[in-house]
């Protein structure tokens, strides 16, 4: 095992993105009276602010101190962020709120070429992420975390941590205030001189808890932490600063958003099968354009085309201010097999694929398949039925045309000739819809073949009276 | 496929010279015993230049039966150079009227597709097309697609059938359509290896037509009758032919 700790050691101030670092700054949190600085940035520690001062105090001290008041859902989500991130190299993620997070990366060094190269990949893609941090590893969580409390960035493996540990300093060990002040008291300033302390007398003055704690430090006690899982929903929101009308501008930004949609799904290693786009207007309410697929994707590309078919069909309201992206049906993937000797062409698309093209720009009722229904009256023989169903039995008939008529209508002009016929259908009268009719194959005039009908009953001869029911083109 | 000229990519530099054009059709310009042995080499060369599939000889037929799927109707096979409809290509049948047996012209070629497993698509049917009447001809529905396109989408989603490479055959009606598209379309079925039925009336046919094969079919006493129009691959003015189906 080994547990790297990320701390994200000004996670108060980072979160809310304030990068002025010349002025003094303060984080505050509480009400009223019991105000008091949560964070205080170097230039206001310089002057004398320090972080759990009451803010009168810090005030009194630095008159030019700017004060925000905290916010912890940034914070959380700013944690929630790099537990996403760090996802990407290890399943083992576990969050200790506020500021810290593990994960366990012993299993991934090999995936990664070792610990150098991963911590010198992770150190570089945490340094864009704009977050101060301090990071360190360890065999055990407890430990990794008492390194990156002391801005080590070290990674130890598991016979050299008894040695680092005695070394580290008591602030840092990650127990209760109260108790390292009592052991400070004591004249113990290292985390070695406690372990070399006899236990029954240890455990007297500081606990079974704090003593736990220790154990659990050099791992001969088993550590319990809470696994991370990463969102099973996803919702995003960008907002214009001015309103968008057309349907292509808004392109630009749909792009962007489907894009890291695209990088939260490989990132689950999931697939998305429903999203939703909500258009926010400003006074009307919002449009909504759900976009279905057959099956799960993640492909940026292919799913921005069939995003922006889909806004592309609407007609737009208002000008759009926001636009926002919902996933709550994130399924996991199977990825395609590919044949190794790919024999198709390149520009081929698979099956699924041109169905949700062609749903998405003539929208969803608009692909059927065909299907054959065992009812004797033709304008019920057959029905719409969904694609790739399996088809239903089929019973022998006689010459049925290739095109039938939505609706029967009368025939124009006499038929030329009586080919086959006639061919009594009379059925339903068990549904209210009976029919009593002579079908023919008729010639008419011009070559054509018609399937026409007389009411039961009437001559064959019968120059009125026809009605034309199919053609057989 | 080559669709590159056959006078590329010669082996050598002295093959380089056999293969050019000049050469072939100026041997007299050599010396008298370059040009023997030059003559020679040419002539198999040229053999050899000849059998390219990108080159085609006036009265020579060439049926290279990969390319077509068999009608179903004898007469019409032999007619057509390739023994059948032509595959990643457009087919144009030109009619006058519905109800003349124009669909049914397809039926067994359908057949034989679905039977592959091979999908259909129906882009924007003028009628319902009858499942019975279908499956009484041997379509296996289940592999058959009925796409509703307003007028404005119907080359959009006929293109994209026939690009995409996994439908056997497309059949389209176009009543209004013009070169540029059609030859969008076939392009697209070139591309897609897909047979593009395109149903157009008569009026049609004095226009010019990117596609491979144009039929018309044509009702008279005698049942339906099918005059060639133009056929890629051959030479001769308009057949005209009966089926016994």
């Amino acid at each position: 095992m080994l547990w790297a700790c990320l701390r994200l050691t000004r996670l108060a101030l980072d979160a809310l993105h304030s990068g002025d670092e010349r002025h003094p700054h303060a984080v505050v949190d509480g009400t009223g009276p019991r105000r008091r600085v949560v964070f205080a940035n170097d230039a206001a520690t310089k002057i004398g602010v320090s972080n759990g001062q009451p803010l009168a105090s810090a005030q009194l001290l630095c008159p030019r101190l700017a004060i925000t008041s905290r916010d912890e859902a940034a914070e959380r989500q700013a944690l929630e962020t790099f537990a996403t991130w760090i996802y990407r190299y290890s399943a083992d993620v576990s969050l200790a709120a506020p500021d810290t997070l593990f994960a366990e990366i012993g299993a991934s060094l090999n995936l990664f070429d070792g610990w150098p190269a991963l911590e010198r990949r992770m150190r570089g893609e945490l340094d864009h992420l704009g977050f101060n941090y301090s990071f360190a590893a360890a065999p055990t969580a407890a430990a990794a975390r008492v390194f990156a409390a002391c801005n080590a960035g070290i990674a130890i493996p598991a016979a050299a941590l008894q040695p680092v540990l005695d070394a580290a300093p008591l602030v840092a060990s990650g127990l209760a205030p109260e108790t390292v002040s009592a052991l400070h008291s004591m004249g113990l300033r290292l985390l070695g001189d406690l372990f070399r302390l006899p236990r029954p007398e240890l455990a007297r003055r500081i606990g079974q808890t704090a003593l736990d704690h220790l154990d659990r430090l050099r791992g001969l006690a088993p550590e319990s932490l809470q696994r991370w899982h990463p969102s099973a929903r996803y919702e995003r929101r960008i907002e214009f600063s001015y309103g968008i009308e057309s349907q292509v501008a808004l392109a630009f930004p749909l792009q962007r958003m489907i894009r890291e949609f695209a990088l939260f799904l490989a990132m689950r290693d999931g697939g998305t099968q429903r999203f939703e786009l909500r258009l926010e207007h400003e006074r009307t309410a919002c449009t909504r354009v759900e976009v279905g697929l057959l099956a799960p994707q993640r492909d940026a590309a292919s799913l921005f085309d069939l995003a922006r078919a889909r806004i592309e069909r609407i007609a737009l309201a208002a000008p759009v201010h926001a636009l926002a992206l919902h996933a709550d049906d994130l399924p996991t993937l199977n990825p395609l097999h590919r044949d190794l000797f790919e024999t198709n062409r390149r520009e081929q698309l698979d099956w699924p694929a041109l169905v949700e093209r062609l749903r998405a720009r003539l929208g969803d009722a608009s692909l059927h398949g065909l299907a054959c229904v065992a009812d004797h009256r033709p304008g019920r023989a057959w029905r719409f039925a969904p694609l790739d169903a399996k088809p239903s039995a089929q019973a022998a008939c006689a010459a049925r045309p290739f095109w039938l008529l939505q609706r029967p209508m009368p025939l124009q002009g006499a038929p030329q000739q009586v080919i086959v016929g006639p061919e009594r259908i009379e059925s339903g009268w068990w549904d209210e819809r009976d029919q009593r009719r002579d079908y023919y194959v008729v010639e008419m005039h011009g070559g054509q073949r018609a399937w026409a009908f007389l009411q039961s009953g009437s001559p064959a001869n019968a120059t009125t009276g026809w009605t034309l029911h199919g053609w057989f083109a | 496929m080559f669709t590159s000229s056959p006078f590329e990519s010669p082996a050598s530099p002295t093959e380089a010279s056999i293969y050019s054009p000049f050469v072939v059709h100026a041997p007299s310009s050599m010396t008298s015993v370059a040009a023997n042995a030059g003559a020679r080499r040419s002539d198999a060369a040229l053999t050899e230049v000849l059998r390219h599939p990108a080159i085609w000889r006036r009265g020579a037929l060439r049926t290279n039966a990969a390319d077509a799927l068999p009608t179903g109707f004898e007469a019409l096979d032999a007619a057509l150079p390739g023994g059948g409809w032509p595959c990643g290509a457009l087919s144009e049948i030109l009619i006058d009227e519905d109800g003349i047996g124009e669909c049914s012209l397809l039926l067994p070629a359908l057949a034989a597709l679905t039977a592959a497993r091979r999908r259909v698509a129906l882009v924007a049917p003028p009628y319902i097309p009858y499942a019975p009447a279908l499956a009484a001809a041997g379509v296996d529905l289940a592999q058959l697609v009925h796409i509703d396109a307003s007028a404005v989408d119907t080359h959009w989603t006929a293109e994209q059938c026939l690009r995409a490479g996994c439908c056997g055959a497309v059949l389209n009606w176009l009543p209004r359509t013009d070169y540029r598209q059609l030859r969008r379309l076939q392009l697209a079925a070139e591309t897609g290896g897909a047979i593009g039925f395109v149903f157009r009336p008569f009026a049609a046919a004095r226009e010019t037509s990117p596609a491979a094969l144009r039929l018309k079919v044509v009702a008279d006493a005698h049942g339906p009758r099918i005059e060639i129009l133009k056929c890629r691959g051959r030479f001769e003015s308009a057949q005209t032919l009966r089926l016994s189906a």
